[in-house]
């Protein structure tokens, strides 16, 4: 997958845990908790779901890197670059 | 046969825990002991009239789309969307005391101008009570061991006030004589007085329904008549359970919510720490009364969704001497929420403190008798408050701490469990976890979110 995929499968995700979010303006360097409401619950179930649907293993030392839409596009490029996009 | 999680208990906080589990993939199995699923929160058939047990409303109360607050989190956590418990808001509640009546509906507003107008004098301080009420984050401990009233004097000076803010929120979660857990107490005033009620148009089935569907679809187990003999422990962590038929479960964890003093006592460990008060199990129970109507409540001039009165003017919650606390009580309308149309069935319930130890001790033929005779005095105490429906009255039935412990398998038959709540949810096995009202919330939404934050902290975390 490529960095634009990865953007794609985390609006995804993010639409799957908060759905009456509107995601279509998320700004990259912003942490996602200033532009939409998603606690430490949510935030986990990025975590979760990633691991669910790609089975990608995110260290807790390294959930800091999925603040923000551009930190964890970066920290998952390497990660999920052999992992195929969903159809 | 081997699990990651078994889950003791198949009522609202062990099914939203089962869900949370089974969709991220972890072999779960939910054991209950009874034929049906619901535990404190159920239903039931009775000639031909359905009827709920447990749920008179829906706190927290948010409208469709609301982003944040404990029920659009529970939505999200179980991945469940605004349409599927099709909640219906309250018409508006009250609270009654003699010469005194303070409404409340989903709107804060008409309580603090209720407040205004039969208290003038203490609604200052209410006002600073609910701002620093908002100002803490629910379900976090300031001081252990810290209960309601000593907060409450600080802001409101007139104990008939205190009292009358307080009816509502014991009798809907105390399991605490004459006061409250202050944590307890500022969920219950958020959950009570700043969200409020609302209802499913199909009641407590609904969501049941939607949460065992839900789980099923995931691949999550239910095994219903599944009763639990031993948790299989060596002091410090279990390895699974032993059913009462002999046969043996194996798991990498447990999470129980059978109580903290019953799943000590599953772990062989309860005669040791029986004593201790910070294990002991609640006192505080109820009866409830049951009439169906041949017509709407509001026929009969009963538009209130729920009236808490209390008929003395200083409100007593405690385990009264005789079996039921006929001086206070709840009087709930199922049919009286904003539903798109009204419902078939037409049903008032009144729920009043009852005393656990006479209503175990009754025989057979003494507990029939003593169930229609306090049913009738019950009924006649709230009339006060609701006009006399007794006409109207087709068919009626009660449940009393008998019914809830043999549904529960709770020991006393109480509803909102150990004054104590382990609110970490851990035990002194370290694979053992809580969730339900023992764990601490509660409540329906409370219910469900014990079972998503023990699963998510015990059992997803760390897997």
């Amino acid at each position: 997958m490529n960095p634009e995929d990865i953007r794609q499968v985390l609006l995804e995700i993010l639409g799957r845990i908060v759905p009456d979010e509107d995601l279509s303006a998320l700004q990259d360097d912003v942490p996602f908790r200033e532009q939409i409401e998603l606690d430490s619950m949510d935030f986990l179930d990025i975590v979760m779901e990633l691991r669910k649907q790609y089975r990608i293993q995110i260290p807790e030392e390294d959930y800091a890197h999925l603040n923000t839409m551009g930190g964890a596009v970066n920290y998952l490029t390497p990660l999920m670059k052999d992992v195929s996009a969903p159809a | 046969m081997r699990y990651d999680t078994l889950i003791i208990g198949a009522g609202l906080s062990g099914l939203a825990a089962g869900i949370r589990l089974a969709y991220f993939e972890q072999p779960v199995c939910i054991l209950e002991r009874h034929t049906t699923i619901g535990g404190l929160n159920s239903f039931y058939r009775l000639r031909n009239r359905n009827y709920d047990v447990g749920l008179h409303a829906v706190t927290n109360y948010a409208r469709p789309g609301t982003k944040s607050g404990p029920l659009s989190r529970l939505l999200r956590q179980l991945r469940f969307s605004w349409d599927d418990f099709q909640l219906a808001p309250q018409t508006g509640s009250r609270v009654a005391f003699p010469g005194r009546t303070l409404r409340f509906d989903n709107d804060f507003e008409l309580l603090l101008s209720e407040v205004a107008r039969e208290f003038p004098s203490q609604v200052d301080g209410f006002r600073r009570l609910a701002e620093f009420l908002e100002g803490i984050e629910l379900g976090k401990v300031l001081e252990p061991g810290l209960t309601a009233r000593p907060v409450l004097a600080r802001f409101i000076t007139d104990p008939q006030l205190v009292d009358m803010l307080l009816c509502p929120l014991m009798f809907y979660g105390s399991p605490t004589p004459d006061d409250m857990e202050f944590t307890q107490f500022t969920i219950m005033f958020h959950s009570i007085f700043r969200e409020g009620f609302s209802r499913p148009r199909e009641g407590v089935r609904l969501i049941l329904k939607q949460l065992v569907r839900r789980y099923k679809e995931l691949g999550g187990e239910l095994r219903l008549r599944a009763g639990i003999k031993t948790i299989l422990n060596d002091g410090s962590r279990a390895t699974g359970v032993e059913l009462d038929d002999g046969q043996i479960i194996e798991a990498d964890r447990i999470i129980s919510s059978a109580g903290l003093y019953e799943t000590l006592h599953l772990c062989g460990g309860a005669s040791e720490t029986s004593v201790a008060t910070d294990v002991a199990p609640g006192e505080i129970t109820f009866v409830e009364t049951i009439t169906a109507l041949n017509c709407q409540p509001a026929e009969l001039g009963h538009r209130d969704t729920i009236v808490f009165y209390s008929n003395t003017p200083t409100f007593r919650y405690a385990n009264p001497a005789e079996p039921c606390d006929i001086d206070s009580g709840i009087i709930c309308s199922p049919n009286n929420f904003q539903y798109d149309k009204p419902l078939d069935d037409s049903a008032i319930r009144i729920t009043a403190l009852a005393n656990k130890d006479c209503w175990m001790r009754f025989s057979d033929d003494e507990y029939a008798a003593a169930k229609q005779n306090w049913n009738e005095r019950i009924t006649t105490a709230a009339l006060r408050h609701v006009p006399d429906f007794r006409a109207a009255a087709v068919d009626t039935d009660m449940f009393t701490p008998r019914t809830i412990r043999k549904f529960t398998g709770h020991v006393n038959g109480c509803v909102y469990g150990a004054p104590r709540k382990r609110w970490d949810g851990t035990t002194h096995l370290e694979n053992v976890f809580l969730c339900g009202t023992d764990q601490g919330f509660l409540g329906i939404v409370g219910a469900m979110l014990s079972g998503i934050g023990m699963a998510n902290r015990h059992a997803l975390r760390q897997s």
